[in-house]
């Protein structure tokens, strides 16, 4: 999608760097010419959220870590410390434990409108496979970093989810004890979930810059799903105009932000975790943090350890064979009346698991878990089936076409001559 | 061999590709090998997992203590004759994790129950050691977090849990001594 550059170097510096080292023009070329699709909506703006939250949680992240302390002893009185003493210690912490939350309520949306206009399919299958990838890393950087505290919803939730992997046969015992560095949870874990921790979002970071990569390469999918044919008509210049409506995008989610960090901290967390960590006592309600409340769910409603652990690796792996389980070529469900509706059912089981995973797993709630771990893997299933006789609505000729009709009252017209309709907003 | 080219094999520079390349091989192996082996339990954490003495002689009939051997709680109980008869009255083919009672005690030290703290759902700490406890519905023990309850055996009889509360290698010094691992 990526024509020839049009950087035109504008000083003698900038010549003679370009010449050795062309980065202004990689960055010209990426973010301030880089056609977008001119119909792209507020759902795709969560990339450039997501970006924001990556760099905020790495730097509150780095500027956390001066001040903790990770060893079994000392580590959730650091903690504390930063809460107390440290100066915006407590604004700090504040900023990165809600970030967290943030980061994934921003990615669960992004992935959520990546299924809906069907951005996985080809050609950006390997696109989509990265972006799994980050999830997957994401989740792993989560995880470990809800651990550093050491407090009882720390320790409880790393013996718990280590002890999945004891479900696996024959080597599950010694992969649990390489993990926890002993016969328990203990100072080793901590120090090496530490490590990790500090070092997995630089990977999630690698893997973005594949991810965007990959994007500039095939090009930006929009909400018609159909392929950009005239860059002159279909695409606007990505300065100002994607800029300026990431950036309100960004604001609005800040606003969000703000609002957690400042006045409900503790909203997303559990009060358990200002609990010192104590080996001989559990918790009454082991609970994880809510994003991944529906996986854990789904690692309940199977009243099997092994198939239970299959089932919750599994829902997540799943997403990566997306692009081959939906048979459909159209790529927007907003064409697929079916799909459509099978979309939004599976949203509301998505969060039905959530509510779930959070109930204690008794009587009708495991019932239920069951039910909707059906259908969650179900949804999947169905968009195999519904692809193959599906009858999808008329597709608009382009873009722009698409762009046009919904201008003129959003009637089904399908005008030909578009292209001399065009306003000329180019600049 | 003054002329060998690129599309003959069996030269001496398919030979020297080889065996560097298996010469890389071994060199890379031989640092993947340190550096997945420190991960596993240090000497430090072993050394502090050896065998531990107990005591059982403070252990009044009907109580229980919890100790921790390699970071983990065991009990110790010291069960009543109701406690026992009704661990061996249980039709064995009827349990989840068929075990019989003198398979989870030692012989002539019946009284003594000797289990790992941790549930075998997802490692919860069940209730029931200490006195006033809940010890479920077959007076053992009973998880608070999922809801399992485990027999005076310590056999999982009712719940999510999917096996017996294991017992740990120990073995009697002497009538009122046991050594954990």
């Amino acid at each position: 999608m990526s024509g020839h550059s049009s950087y035109v170097p504008k000083s003698g510096f900038e010549r003679w760097l370009d010449a050795r080292l062309p980065i202004i023009r990689l960055a010209h070329d990426s973010a301030v010419s880089y056609p977008v699709p001119r119909n792209l909506n507020y759902m795709w703006t969560f990339g450039g959220i997501l970006v924001f939250m990556l760099v905020a949680q790495i730097i509150t992240g780095v500027v956390l870590a001066m001040h903790y302390t990770a060893n079994s002893l000392l580590a959730f009185n650091s903690v504390e410390h930063i809460m107390r003493d440290v100066n915006y210690g407590w604004m700090l912490r504040y900023l990165h434990a809600n970030g967290a939350s943030m980061f994934f309520i921003a990615v669960y949306m992004h992935i959520f409108r990546g299924i809906y206009y069907g951005s996985y399919k080809a050609p950006r299958e390997v696109l989509w496979i990265l972006g799994v990838v980050i999830f997957l890393l994401m989740m792993a950087t989560a995880f470990m970093g809800y651990v550093l505290p050491w407090g009882q919803m720390s320790f409880w939730g790393a013996t718990v989810i280590t002890n999945l992997f004891s479900a696996l046969p024959v080597i599950g015992e010694v992969i649990v004890s390489y993990l926890w560095g002993g016969y328990s949870v203990d100072n080793p874990t901590l120090n090496r979930f530490f490590s990790l921790h500090y070092l997995l979002p630089f990977m999630i970071f690698g893997v973005v810059i594949l991810h965007v990569w990959a994007l500039h390469h095939v090009g930006q999918n929009n909400p018609t799903g159909v392929e950009v044919k005239n860059v002159q008509k279909d695409t606007v210049p990505f300065t100002p105009y994607a800029t300026i409506k990431d950036v309100l995008g960004m604001v609005v989610f800040m606003i969000v932000f703000g609002w957690f960090v400042f006045y409900q901290p503790n909203f997303m967390g559990h009060a358990d975790n200002y609990i010192p960590a104590n080996p001989a006592a559990t918790p009454a309600h082991i609970v994880p943090e809510w994003y991944f409340l529906p996986f854990y769910a789904i690692l309940r409603a199977i009243p099997d350890k092994l198939g239970g652990v299959l089932a919750m690796g599994g829902a997540i792996v799943i997403l990566a064979f997306l692009p081959w389980l939906d048979t459909s070529k159209v790529k927007s469900m907003s064409y697929r009346p079916i799909a459509r509706q099978l979309f939004w059912v599976w949203v509301i089981v998505c969060i039905g698991l959530g509510y779930l995973g959070a109930m204690p797993p008794e009587g009708g709630y495991v019932i239920a878990s069951q039910i909707f771990t059906v259908l969650y893997f179900g949804f999947f299933v169905a968009l195999f089936v519904v692809g193959l006789f599906e009858r999808p609505k008329a597709l608009p000729t382009s873009i722009a076409d698409a762009v046009l009709a919904s201008a003129k009252g959003g009637s089904a017209v399908r005008m030909a001559g578009a292209a001399t309709a065009e306003p000329n907003v180019k600049g | 061999m003054a002329h060998a080219t690129d599309t003959k094999s069996g030269t001496r520079r398919d030979f020297l590709l080889l065996a560097t390349g298996a010469a890389g091989a071994v060199a890379a192996g031989s640092i993947v090998v340190p550096l997945i082996s420190q991960l596993a339990p240090d000497q430090q954490t072993i050394a502090a997992g050896a065998p531990v003495d107990v005591d059982l002689a403070p252990i009044a009939e009907g109580q229980a203590i919890k100790i921790f051997w390699r970071g983990k709680p065991i009990f110790v109980r010291h069960r009543t004759k109701k406690e026992i008869d009704e661990a061996l009255a249980v039709d064995v083919a009827t349990l989840r994790d068929p075990q019989t009672d003198q398979q989870r005690t030692k012989a002539g030290h019946e009284p003594i129950l000797v289990v790992f703290g941790n549930c075998t759902h997802l490692g919860c700490i069940p209730l029931g050691t200490a006195p006033g406890e809940p010890k479920g519905d077959f007076d053992g023990w009973f998880c608070p977090c999922h809801g399992s309850h485990y027999d005076s055996s310590g056999r999982i009889r009712k719940g999510p849990a999917p096996l017996n509360l294991p017992v740990p290698p120990y073995a009697f010094t002497s009538d009122t001594k046991i050594k954990i691992g």
